[in-house]
C-alpha cells in the first residue's frame, strides 16, 4: 500500500494529467452528431497508436549486436504501431472524404 | 537542450491530439481535425527518434535508427495500401484490424519492458502488467470483432460462457497479484507473465465471442478505448507525457463514444457486453 502511495507521489504530475485528460476526452466529443460516430472512432483509434512512441524508445535502446527477443518483437511492435497510426489516419480521411461528397450534391 | 525540445514537441503533439479530436467531432472541420492529429503523431515520432535519451543519457544509435525506420516504412506501406484499397463497406472491420495492431503493439511493449521493471516498485510493476493485460485483450478482442464483421467468425453464445469469462477474469487478477507480491525477480516470473499473456488473449476472444454481429461497432469502440488505456500504461513505463495524455484521451473519448453509440442504438452497454441480446436464438425474444 505504502509503495503505491510513493508511486502516486513520484508520478503526481502524470496522475494529474490523467485526471484532467479524462474530463477533456469526455468534453471534447460530447456533442458529436451520430453520423460522425464511425469516423471519430477511427480517428481516436489512430491516436491510440501513440504506443508507437513506446515502440521507438524500446527498439531505440535495444542491443543490436545480438538478435535478441527484445529486438525482434520490438521490431514487430513498431510495425504494428505504425500500421495503427498510418492505417488509422488514412482510413479516417477516406471516410470523411466520402462524407463530404455526400453533403455536397 | 535536446530533452527540452523533445518535451516541448510532446506538448505540441498532445495539444494537436486534443484539437484534432475536437475538430473531428464537427462535420465541417472533421477532415482538418484528422490531419492535425496525424501531424501531432508524426511530430512526436520524429522528435522521439532524433532526441530520445535513455536514463544513462545515451541517444538512439544510428543502427537502431535504421532498424526503426525500416519497421516504420514497412508498417506505413502496409497501412497505406490496405487503407486505400479496401472497399468502403469494409471500413468498420478495417478499423478493428488497425485497433488490433495497436493493442498488439501495446502488449509487446509491456511484455518486453517487464524484465526491466523494478520489482520493488509495485506501481511500476502494476502499470506494466495492466499494459500487457489491456493490450492483449484489445488485440484478441479486435481480431474476433474483425472476423465477425468480415463473416469469418460466427456468433457463439451459451450461458456457460459468462461463467468462463468470470473465471478467466479471476485467473487474470490472481496471476497479477501473484506477480506483484511474490517477491521474485522478473526472470523467475517469466512463465507467469507469459501465462498472463495467454489468459488475457483468451479472455479477449471469449469476451467478444458471444456478442452479436450487429453490436460490433459498439464493441470496437470499447476495445479502441482499451487500446488507448494500454498505450497510456506504457506511457507510465517511460514516463512519457504524450503517450499518457494521448492514451487517456482516447480511453475517455472512446468510452463516451461507446455510450453514445449504445444510446443511438437504443441499447445499454451492459446488454451489449453480456451479449444476452446477441448471438442467434436468445435475441429475438427480447
Amino acid at each position: 500500500m505504502e509503495q503505491i502511495l510513493v508511486y502516486f507521489f513520484t508520478y503526481k504530475e502524470a496522475i494529474f494529467v490523467i485526471a484532467l485528460s479524462i474530463f477533456l476526452g469526455i468534453e471534447v466529443i460530447s456533442n458529436v452528431p451520430s453520423v460522425l460516430h464511425t469516423p471519430l472512432m477511427s480517428g481516436a483509434n489512430a491516436i491510440s497508436g501513440v504506443i508507437i512512441i513506446g515502440g521507438i524508445i524500446l527498439v531505440g535502446h535495444a542491443d543490436t549486436t545480438t538478435l535478441s527477443l527484445e529486438l525482434i518483437l520490438g521490431f514487430f511492435a513498431v510495425i504494428f504501431g505504425t500500421l495503427n497510426v498510418v492505417g488509422g489516419f488514412v482510413v479516417t480521411d477516406r471516410m470523411l472524404e466520402m462524407f463530404k461528397k455526400k453533403k455536397r450534391p | 537542450m535536446g530533452e527540452t525540445i523533445l518535451e516541448l514537441s510532446y506538448l505540441i503533439s498532445a495539444l494537436l491530439f486534443v484539437v484534432g479530436l475536437k475538430l473531428l467531432s464537427h462535420p465541417e472541420t472533421a477532415r482538418r481535425g484528422n490531419f492535425y492529429a496525424g501531424g501531432g503523431m508524426v511530430l512526436a515520432m520524429i522528435t522521439t527518434l532524433l532526441l530520445h535519451k535513455d536514463t544513462g543519457g545515451n541517444g538512439i544509435s544510428l543502427t537502431n535508427v535504421w532498424i526503426i525506420l525500416s519497421a516504420i516504412t514497412m508498417g506505413s506501406v502496409m497501412g497505406w495500401i490496405v487503407a486505400r484499397r479496401v472497399k468502403m463497406t469494409a471500413m468498420p472491420q478495417l478499423v478493428s484490424l488497425f485497433n488490433a495492431s495497436g493493442g498488439a503493439a501495446s502488449a509487446l511493449v509491456a511484455l518486453l519492458e517487464f524484465p526491466n521493471a523494478d520489482m520493488n516498485n509495485l506501481g511500476s510493476v502494476l502499470v506494466t502488467i495492466l499494459g500487457l493485460i489491456i493490450g492483449s485483450v484489445a488485440f484478441s478482442g479486435s481480431m474476433i470483432a474483425y472476423g465477425k464483421l468480415d463473416g469469418k467468425v460466427k456468433d457463439i453464445f451459451s450461458g456457460i460462457m459468462t461463467y468462463i469469462n468470470l473465471l478467466l477474469l479471476v485467473v487474470v487478477v490472481v496471476l497479477s497479484v501473484y506477480i506483484m507480491i511474490s517477491g521474485q525477480t522478473p526472470e523467475q516470473l517469466n512463465w507467469v507473465i507469459y501465462l498472463l499473456l495467454g489468459v488475457s488473449l483468451l479472455y479477449g476472444i471469449m469476451f467478444v465471442m458471444p456478442i452479436g454481429g450487429a453490436d460490433m461497432p459498439v464493441v470496437i469502440s470499447l476495445l479502441n478505448s482499451f487500446t488507448g488505456i494500454a498505450a497510456a500504461m506504457a506511457g507510465f513505463i517511460y514516463n512519457n507525457q504524450a503517450m499518457i495524455l494521448g492514451g487517456i484521451l482516447v480511453g475517455a473519448a472512446g468510452t463516451i463514444l461507446t455510450l453514445l453509440m449504445c444510446k443511438a442504438m437504443n441499447r445499454s452497454l451492459l446488454n451489449v457486453i453480456i451479449g444476452s441480446f446477441g448471438g442467434g436464438g436468445t435475441s429475438a425474444a427480447n
